[in-house]
């Protein structure tokens, strides 16, 4: 059976009540994992309380930071402070140069867009050719599809299909999360697999995007955060002590 | 059967801060697909809300089988009923009613 990921749920750490409420409804929804953002202004008793609450629920918790560089050297700053810390790193970028930076930095596991704001989606056939060969995903966010209305809906759906086409043209790998706030905005696996139909991607497409791409993102970053980790290829299966001539 | 269209029975589950009847629901469902897909792609879809139980909050309803990815797209861009927020999850599809009570809804 298809584990599914669900690698942005905004949840309000300081609340929570609706935390609890969000955890336990992923799981009802069929997930076998969720992304949570945190950043460092959170006191790591909370970070705790939540993993022990997601292991209660059963559920996986993946740590996720959502980083807004003002530009690319404040972006290799911020990846430099969080990438040995963190799962998953999505850089939402305003300005072209940072959004080429994370393009081809491989620190960088997704990359996003304001959603709204249609100037600032940089996502061209440039982007797309050194998100292909970093490996960033490109995240779709949901929940802006079912915040937007009337003309912005549409605006919204048509820049997403062709970002669309383009990432599929370069064979970039693409995440669909749901970006939830709160329970109402949250969507089971199958119903945002739905809701990519609207964006011309069939319904088995759609649910690798939730599934499989999501998994070779956490499973090669939590490689990459094992104490045992030295370099592609290259891990410590013994230490000192504990060879033995 | 030749010319007719198949149908397909979905099981949803509704939910909602406040109580809601059938013709919110109604409103709703056809609201949602007229938004995405205009007045052309309600006629096409054939919905029909065919049994709303409110006590457990879960609704059938039919469609046309070559309709299905529109209205499932659709129930799942519902994120108001009346003006209140709420949320439809598809429970699942079936063929025939028999079967979806059957498979969905414990009957």
């Amino acid at each position: 059976m298809k584990k599914f990921y669900d690698l942005h749920l905004s949840v309000p750490l300081g609340n929570s009540e609706l935390t609890k409420k969000m955890v336990r409804k992923a799981k009802l929804l069929g997930y076998a994992g969720i992304g949570i953002s945190f950043s460092s202004s959170i006191p790591g008793e909370i970070v705790s309380d939540l993993r022990q609450l997601c292991k209660d629920v059963g559920i996986d918790l993946i740590t996720r930071v959502d980083l807004e560089p003002k530009d690319p050297k404040d972006l290799l700053m911020q990846l430099r402070q969080y990438r040995r810390r963190v799962e998953i790193i999505s850089v939402t970028s305003c300005h072209k140069p940072t959004a080429r930076q994370a393009a081809k930095d491989r620190r960088v596991d997704l990359i996003s867009f304001h959603s709204l704001d249609f100037k600032r989606r940089f996502f061209d056939s440039a982007e797309a050719e050194l998100s292909a060969n970093s490996l960033a995903a490109l995240e779709i966010d949901m929940s802006h599809l079912l915040l937007a209305t009337s003309y912005r809906r549409i605006r919204l759906l048509s820049h997403l299909r062709r970002e669309i086409g383009l990432a599929r043209r370069f064979s970039v790998p693409m995440v669909l999360s749901s970006g939830a706030t709160n329970e109402i905005f949250m969507r089971g696996p199958r119903s945002l697999a739905a809701l990519a139909y609207l964006l011309d991607v069939p319904s088995d497409v759609a649910s690798r995007y939730l599934s499989e791409n999501p998994l070779a993102i956490i499973t090669r970053n939590r490689i990459k955060l094992d104490s045992s980790y030295v370099a592609p290829g290259l891990r410590v299966i013994r230490r000192s002590k504990e060879c033995v001539e | 059967m030749r010319g007719m269209t198949r149908r397909r029975y979905l099981a949803l589950k509704i939910e909602h801060t406040k109580e809601v009847n059938e013709s919110d629901l109604e409103n709703a469902f056809f609201g949602a697909v007229s938004r995405l897909f205009g007045e052309y792609g309600v006629s096409k879809a054939g919905l029909v809300l065919l049994r709303h139980d409110k006590a457990k909050n879960w609704v059938v309803m039919r469609c046309g089988n070559t309709s299905l990815n529109m209205v499932k797209a659709s129930l799942a861009s519902i994120t108001e009923i009346s003006s209140e927020p709420a949320a439809v999850h598809v429970l699942g599809v079936s063929g025939t009613l028999k079967s979806l009570r059957r498979r969905f809804l414990n009957h």
